[in-house]
């Protein structure tokens, strides 16, 4: 205890006698002259030269980069090519494009999009979170099943897994009853189109999981053990240890990995059109058939539509990530509007400086 | 002395008994055979080279470890297993958890719980563990910074304090469960020269509050200062082991010596 502060004040005043000299090799470079004429300490004392004084004063200039500049240039003219195209060409037709984008047909698609990918997303996590705690779990035969469900979907192509089900559900009408997942969905189960729902969420479902379930384990491996550790000293229930104490930590890791699979999710609905439901891409394709001249048009409403969920999705991301953040970051990262009012304040105040 | 503050009984300070413990990572023996008895109420320091055993002993007293051979007991009662027939059995870890519960521990990097504030960090085990409900919980949370001298931080996160306060944070979390007990790895280790002090000061607040503490530490003389008995540990065994005056002062074993002038 004694020992701590005396070694430190006898460290900390050492330094400082052996630092003077220190800056002269530096100093040197800058100005030879007045080293040769005086000793040390007073080249490092006299502020007299003026030279030093007139370097010091100014601000360094930045390097130019012409390069990026040229390159800057290449890209803008690119960029306002396509934005020409796109608004110029005909064959974009955007008065179809917005005659069809709030059609009620469409917007049909875009709930079932919605519908479908909600329940997946919930469902294909809450299954990727015990698939993850098998493969985490001490029991061997845990471990090989929740393995072998992992590489066995992310083997087989999402639009096998459909078709697959959809014929199963053809030969079996009562495959629902045998599905483990939530009992919501058998009070559709009377029409046909509650059935088709059933097999696109099952199908997405059992995909999503496998996929989940790397991204929770991940999640899970990358809280330090030290955490686990200090939740079993304290003699915290093992619930509680996973609930509060080492989950909340995984999603910060799990949230921009599970956001990649949601997003990756909303376009695999597209896929449901060949389980015979229509979805936004369904609804696209039977009215693309109908009206062949609108095809192009039909999937610029789509694009647009599937753009404007990502980047939904996205947003909320962000605000996920931030909330996950409290505490694993001294100060949480601005919002975009805090981040505009500091640029602002910055720029305006720089502008003052100059 | 501030302890008999808290309006909670006084906690019974625990006594500890380590009998013939052995302890191996394949062929590598860590603990080779330690007896080791901590009277109620008393501060042992166990001092020792790195790689001597010192933190796997500490940690084999609340079960984070477990022996291969040997058992541990606090206050008389098997920790984390049970006597059956002839033999030990391990106990199941929800008996486990509940024996920790009564035994503090401090990491020496802290362990605090990053996503929690510094006030739930202290109150979430005793709420977890009903032992106490919320608001009591908070209440006593509140009263065991004001001790560490934290009272002004409970909203913070552990990463917006510095290590000495983090340190002081994990203490207060340790009491929360009015341990009998704390054991304490390295408190000071991870701490910058200048924060070791303010730490130092609330264990020595702790040893003369009468709660049975068993530091593991390489501040040699904080150990003089509060130690009833100072162990030196190497190799998995106890070489030495006697009050400071004699252990650190006058000790009879080479092995001790040569290490006491490495750090001193």
């Amino acid at each position: 205890m004694s020992e701590r502060p005396g070694s430190a004040v006898s460290s900390g005043s050492a330094p400082p006698a052996e630092a003077i000299p220190r800056p002269e090799p530096s100093s040197a470079v800058l100005h030879t002259a007045p080293r040769s004429q005086g000793p040390a300490e007073e080249t490092e004392g006299s502020g007299g030269d003026a030279q030093t004084r007139l370097l010091s004063a100014q601000r360094v200039l930045p390097l130019r980069r012409p390069g990026r500049w040229i390159a800057t240039a290449v890209v803008l003219v690119l960029v306002a090519q396509i934005g020409h195209g796109l608004l110029t060409n005909p064959f974009y037709q955007w008065d179809r494009f917005q005659y069809w984008f709030l059609r009620p047909v469409i917007l049909d698609g875009l709930v079932i999009t919605l519908e479908v990918t909600a329940y997946s997303a919930v469902l294909g996590l809450l299954g990727g979170i015990l698939i993850a705690l098998g493969r985490l779990s001490g029991s061997p035969v845990l471990r090989a099943v929740s393995w072998v469900y992992t590489w066995l979907f992310r083997s087989i192509p999402l639009i096998v897994v459909l078709i697959f089900l959809y014929n199963f559900s053809a030969l079996y009408k009562t495959l629902s009853i045998g599905v483990p997942f939530g009992p919501a969905f058998f009070t559709f189960d009377e029409s046909r189109l509650a059935t088709d729902i059933v097999v696109a969420v099952v199908g997405l479902s059992l995909n999503e999981a496998a996929y989940a379930a790397e991204v929770v384990r991940a999640g899970i491996l990358s809280v330090d053990q030290g955490q686990h550790e200090a939740a079993a000293a304290l003699g915290l229930p093992k619930r509680y240890q996973f609930a509060r104490i080492v989950f909340p930590q995984a999603l910060r890791s799990i949230t921009p990995n599970y956001v990649n699979q949601l997003i990756g999710l909303i376009k695999g609905t597209s896929l449901v059109f060949y389980v015979s439901l229509l979805d936004l891409f369904g609804s696209v394709q039977t009215m693309g058939s109908t009206y062949p001249g609108d095809i192009v048009p039909l999937l610029l409403v789509a694009t647009v539509w599937y753009l404007i969920l990502t980047s939904a999705v996205s947003v909320v991301q962000f605000y996920v990530e931030r909330h996950f953040a409290r505490g694993a970051t001294r100060t949480l990262p601005p919002t975009p509007l805090q981040k505009l009012r500091t640029g602002l304040r910055e720029r305006a105040r720089k502008e003052a400086a100059v | 002395m501030t302890a008999e503050t808290l309006e909670t009984p006084a906690i019974r300070p625990a006594a500890v008994e380590v009998h013939d413990v052995h302890k191996w990572y394949g062929a590598h023996r860590v603990l080779d055979g330690i007896d080791l008895t901590v009277q109620p109420g008393e501060v042992t320091v166990i001092l020792g080279p790195s790689g001597s055993g010192k933190s796997t002993l500490l940690r084999v007293i609340n079960h984070l470890e477990k022996p291969e051979i040997g058992y541990v007991s606090v206050n008389g009662e098997l920790i984390g297993v049970r006597r059956h027939g002839e033999r030990l059995k391990e106990l199941s870890e929800r008996a486990i958890l509940a024996q920790r519960s009564r035994i503090g521990f401090v990491f020496h990097n802290f362990n605090l719980f990053p996503h929690l504030t510094v006030m739930d960090n202290v109150a979430a085990a005793p709420v977890a563990t009903r032992k106490l409900t919320r608001p009591e919980a908070q209440e006593l949370a509140r009263e065991l910074l004001g001790r560490v001298g934290l009272g002004d931080k409970t909203d913070a996160y552990p990463r917006q304090l510095s290590g000495g306060q983090q340190q002081r944070v994990a203490i207060a979390r340790a009491l929360a469960l009015r341990p009998g007990i704390i054991l304490f790895d390295e408190p000071t280790s991870a701490l910058d020269p200048e924060l070791v002090g303010e730490v130092l000061e609330v264990i020595k607040d702790l040893a003369t509050s009468g709660t049975t503490l068993v530091i593991v530490t390489h501040e040699i003389g904080f150990a003089r200062e509060v130690a009833d008995r100072v162990v030196f540990i190497d190799g998995g065994r106890i070489v030495e082991q006697g009050p400071p005056a004699e252990a650190l002062d006058n000790p009879r074993h080479e092995r001790t010596r040569d290490f006491l002038s490495k750090v001193l």
